[in-house]
C-alpha cells in the first residue's frame, strides 16, 4: 500500500503523524511547528484550484501547501 | 566619598510565537515609554523600553515573533543573536520571559524548552487565559509551576490582569526558582515533554473557538470567502481614496497656508524661496501623505490583530504562487496602491528574504496615490470622454487600463526575479490561523505611531535633503527679470534658465523618440520628488496661472499650441507615452529611500530604479511608435 501523506486526506479526515519524509532545515521546521510522531492531524479544508490546506492540530490551525503536505506521511 | 553608581538596570528578553499575545504584553509592561528602532544591518524591529518594578527600572526587550531558536528567519536569528549576547552594542539579557499563549500550550511549551538551554533564568507568562476559561479549558498554574521548576504567571495583557504579578518579579531574575531537568534537544523529544507536562498540568483542554469555527465557515468558503475578501479589498481602496481624502485637504491646506504665511512673513528673494518652495512646500509634497499612510496601517495592523490577514493570505496563496510569491506578499501589493512605502514596510511580515526582496522590487509598480493626479490631467486633455458602455467612457477606461497594467506588470515582474536572480531552495510555506480575536486597540495605535514616526523621521532627513537640492536646481542660477513681466511670466523665465532646464536639454535627445521636449524634461526632473510634482513643475513652465488642481484648465493649456513651435506641449501620443512611462518609472525619493533601507542597501535601491527607468523608457517609446502609427494612419 502507498505511504499516505497529510495532502492525502479527505475533508474533517483525522490521522497521525509517523514522520517527516526528509531533512534539512525545512523539515526541521515543520517539526518545530508540531508536525512530529505521534501527532494527531485533522485535515480541516483547502483553497479552491489546488491552493494551501489548512489543518488542526496540537490545539491550532496551521495552513501548509499541498506540497508541504506530501512530505509528512500519516496513518489513519 | 565619590557617589555610588546606579547598578545597572536589568535587560528581561520577552520571547514567544507570533500571535502568542507578546506584544500586547511588552505594552502592559512597559506603556508608552518604549523605543522602537532597527537591530544593526537588519531589518527586524528592535523594541524596548523601561518597566518600573518594586526593584527599580527593568529593561523589557520585545524579541521578534519566534516559532523556534533553530532559525530560519532574519526574525529568528535576531532572537538567537540576543539571547546568546552576540547583538552589537547589547548587553546579554539576564533574564527571558517566555510568553506562550495560554490556548496552544501543546504547539509553544516546547519553545519554553529551547529557551531553557539558554543557561539564563527563564519564567513562564500564559497570555489568553481568560480565553482559555471562555472555552471550557483549565490549566493548574501550580502543577506547572511544580512540573517545570520556573515562575508561572497567568496574565491577560490588555486588561493588565496578572501584569502586576509578573512585573514584581522582573527584577529580580537570579531569585527564579531554576529548571529542574533540562529539556530535550531533538524537536521529537522537545514536543514529547511538553505533552507530558500538560498532560499533569491540564485539568480541562480547551474546546474548538467556536466564534473562529463559524467565521471561517464564511470567512474561507471558496465563493462566500471571496466575496467577502472582495469587499475587504474594495474597503482597503474606499479608505485610501475617500476616507484618507479630507485630512490630506487639512495637510495640504495648511501646508500651503504656512508657505502663505512664511511668504509675507520673509523678505522676498531666493532665501525665502527656499524655505518656502524647497523646504515647506518640498517637504509638504510628501507629507500629504502621511494621514493616508497612517490609515492604511490602522488597518493593516487591525486586520492582522484580528486574525483576518492571515485569512487574506491563504486565500490569495494560491494566485500569488503561480508568480513565485506567498499569500503574505498579497497585503504589501495592496498597500503599495496607496503609496509603496507602507507597501515595502509591510513586507516585514514575509519569513522568506527572496519572496520579500521581490515584493519590495516589484511594490512601487503598483498605482500609488501620487500618480492619480498625473494621470487625471493627462487624460483630461487628450482621452475623449466618448461613452463606451455604461456609466464608462473612454476616460475611465483609460484610467482602469493604467492601473491594471501596473497590477499586471508587478505580477509579471515578480515572476520574472523569482525565476531568475532570486531563484534558489525555498522556505516551507506555512501560516498560522490564529483564532479571530478582537485587537486591543491601543497595541493596534502603538503599532501605528510607530510606522508613522519612521516615515516622519525620514521626512525630516532624506526627503528634506532632496527637496532642497532638487529646488536648488529648478531655482539656480538665479535670472533678473525684465520690468512688465507678470509673476507666471517671471516663474517661466527663471525656470527655463535653471540648471533643471539644462538637465531637461540635455536627456531632450533621450526623451525626444517619446515626442517629449526639453520642458517635458523639466517636469520630468521634478517629478523625482514624487510623482504628482510633475503637474505644478509643468504648470511654472508653460506659465499656467491658474489653480493647478483644476485638471480641465490645466490640461487646455497642454492642449493649446505653443506660440514658440506652434506645437502644443503634447499631442495624443505622446501624452500615452507619458503615462505609461509613469507606469513604470520610480520617480520617489521616499520609496528608493525606504527600498535602501528595508532591502539592506543602496544596491537594490539603484537596481530597482534602474531596472524601472529603463522598462518605462522602452515601454513609453513603443507606446510613442503604436499610438503615432495608429492616429496618423
Amino acid at each position: 500500500m502507498p505511504r499516505r501523506t497529510l495532502a492525502d486526506l479527505s475533508r474533517h479526515e483525522r490521522a497521525t503523524v509517523l514522520s517527516v519524509l526528509d531533512d534539512g532545515p525545512a523539515a526541521d521546521r515543520l517539526r518545530e511547528l508540531g508536525l512530529c510522531r505521534g501527532t494527531e492531524v485533522v485535515f480541516d479544508r483547502q483553497a479552491p484550484l489546488g491552493g494551501p490546506i489548512v489543518f488542526k492540530l496540537r490545539g491550532y490551525r496551521l495552513c501548509l501547501r499541498p506540497a508541504e503536505a506530501r512530505r509528512i506521511a500519516v496513518e489513519s | 566619598m565619590p557617589p555610588a553608581e546606579a547598578p545597572e538596570a536589568h535587560r528581561i528578553a520577552l520571547l514567544g510565537s507570533p500571535n502568542s499575545g507578546k506584544t500586547t504584553l511588552f505594552n502592559a509592561l512597559t506603556g508608552l515609554r518604549a523605543k522602537t528602532g532597527n537591530y544593526p544591518g537588519v531589518t527586524v524591529d528592535r523594541r524596548q523600553g523601561p518597566a518600573a518594578t518594586p526593584d527599580g527600572p527593568v529593561e523589557v526587550i520585545d524579541l521578534p515573533g519566534t516559532y523556534s531558536l533553530q532559525a530560519i528567519s532574519e526574525d529568528e536569528a535576531v532572537s538567537v543573536r540576543v539571547l546568546r549576547g552576540q547583538m552589537e552594542g547589547e548587553t546579554r539579557p539576564d533574564g527571558i520571559v517566555v510568553v506562550a499563549d495560554a490556548t496552544t500550550l501543546h504547539r509553544s511549551l516546547p519553545l519554553l524548552a529551547e529557551a531553557m538551554q539558554f543557561g539564563l533564568p527563564v519564567c513562564l507568562a500564559l497570555t489568553m487565559v481568560d480565553e482559555l476559561k471562555a472555552r471550557g479549558g483549565e490549566i493548574d498554574l501550580f502543577a506547572l509551576r511544580r512540573k517545570l521548576g520556573i515562575p508561572v504567571f497567568g496574565v491577560v495583557g490588555h486588561k493588565g490582569i496578572g501584569v502586576a504579578d509578573l512585573r514584581d518579579q522582573l527584577g529580580q531574575p537570579k531569585s527564579w526558582e531554576q529548571p529542574r531537568t533540562p529539556p530535550e534537544n531533538d524537536p521529537q523529544d522537545r514536543f514529547a515533554w511538553a505533552d507530558q507536562v500538560l498532560a499533569e498540568a491540564t485539568r480541562a483542554t480547551p474546546h474548538d473557538s467556536a466564534l473562529t469555527q463559524r467565521l471561517d465557515a464564511v470567512l474561507l468558503h471558496p465563493v462566500g470567502g471571496l466575496l467577502v475578501f472582495l469587499a475587504f479589498v474594495a474597503l482597503f481602496f474606499q479608505s485610501i481614496f475617500s476616507w484618507a481624502a479630507p485630512a490630506m485637504d487639512l495637510m495640504s491646506g495648511g501646508v500651503e497656508a504656512l508657505a502663505d504665511w512664511l511668504g509675507t512673513w520673509m523678505p522676498s528673494g531666493w532665501l525665502a524661496s527656499l524655505v518656502v518652495d524647497g523646504v515647506v512646500r518640498g517637504v509638504g509634497a510628501v507629507l500629504v501623505f502621511l494621514p493616508q499612510i497612517a490609515l492604511l496601517f490602522t488597518l493593516i495592523f487591525f486586520f492582522e490583530a484580528c486574525g483576518y490577514m492571515a485569512r487574506a493570505a491563504f486565500l490569495m496563496d494560491r494566485l500569488m504562487g503561480w508568480v513565485g510569491l506567498e499569500g503574505r506578499c498579497f497585503i504589501a501589493l495592496l498597500s503599495s496602491y496607496a503609496c509603496a512605502v507602507p507597501g515595502i514596510l509591510a513586507t516585514r511580515t514575509i519569513p522568506s528574504p527572496r519572496d520579500r526582496l521581490a515584493t519590495i522590487l516589484v511594490a512601487p509598480l503598483a498605482t500609488c496615490s501620487a500618480r492619480l493626479p498625473v494621470y487625471a490631467v493627462l487624460i483630461a486633455a487628450f482621452v475623449p470622454d466618448t461613452p463606451v458602455l455604461g456609466p464608462l467612457n473612454l476616460q475611465g477606461l483609460t484610467l482602469l487600463g493604467l492601473y491594471l497594467l501596473g497590477a499586471v506588470s508587478a505580477l509579471v515582474f515578480a515572476a520574472i526575479f523569482k525565476r531568475g536572480v532570486l531563484r534558489g531552495a525555498s522556505l516551507p510555506f506555512y501560516l498560522e490561523l490564529p483564532p479571530y480575536r478582537f485587537p486591543s486597540l491601543k497595541t493596534v495605535l502603538l503599532q501605528v505611531w510607530q510606522r508613522v514616526w519612521m516615515f516622519l523621521k525620514r521626512a525630516g532627513t532624506v526627503i528634506l535633503a532632496a527637496s532642497v537640492v532638487l529646488w536648488l536646481l529648478l531655482n539656480f542660477p538665479r535670472v533678473e527679470a525684465a520690468d512688465g513681466l507678470d509673476e507666471a511670466e517671471r516663474a517661466q523665465l527663471q525656470i527655463e534658465q535653471s540648471y533643471a532646464a539644462d538637465i531637461g536639454r540635455a536627456i531632450e535627445p533621450a526623451i525626444e523618440p517619446m515626442g517629449w521636449d526639453w520642458r517635458v524634461g523639466i517636469g520630468l526632473v521634478g517629478s523625482v520628488a514624487a510623482r504628482e510634482v510633475i503637474v505644478s513643475t509643468m504648470a511654472q513652465v508653460y506659465a499656467y496661472e491658474g489653480d493647478e488642481e483644476d485638471a480641465a484648465g490645466f490640461a487646455a493649456l497642454l492642449n493649446r499650441p505653443d506660440p514658440a513651435t506652434g506645437r502644443p506641449p503634447l499631442d495624443l501620443a505622446s501624452a500615452l507615452a507619458l503615462l505609461v512611462f509613469f507606469v513604470y518609472a520610480l520617480q520617489c525619493i521616499s520609496t528608493i529611500a525606504v527600498i535602501r533601507r528595508e532591502a539592506g542597501g543602496w544596491r537594490h535601491a539603484l537596481f530597482a530604479l534602474g531596472y524601472q527607468t529603463g522598462f518605462a523608457w522602452l515601454a513609453a517609446w513603443l507606446t510613442y511608435l503604436a499610438a503615432s502609427g495608429w492616429t496618423s494612419g
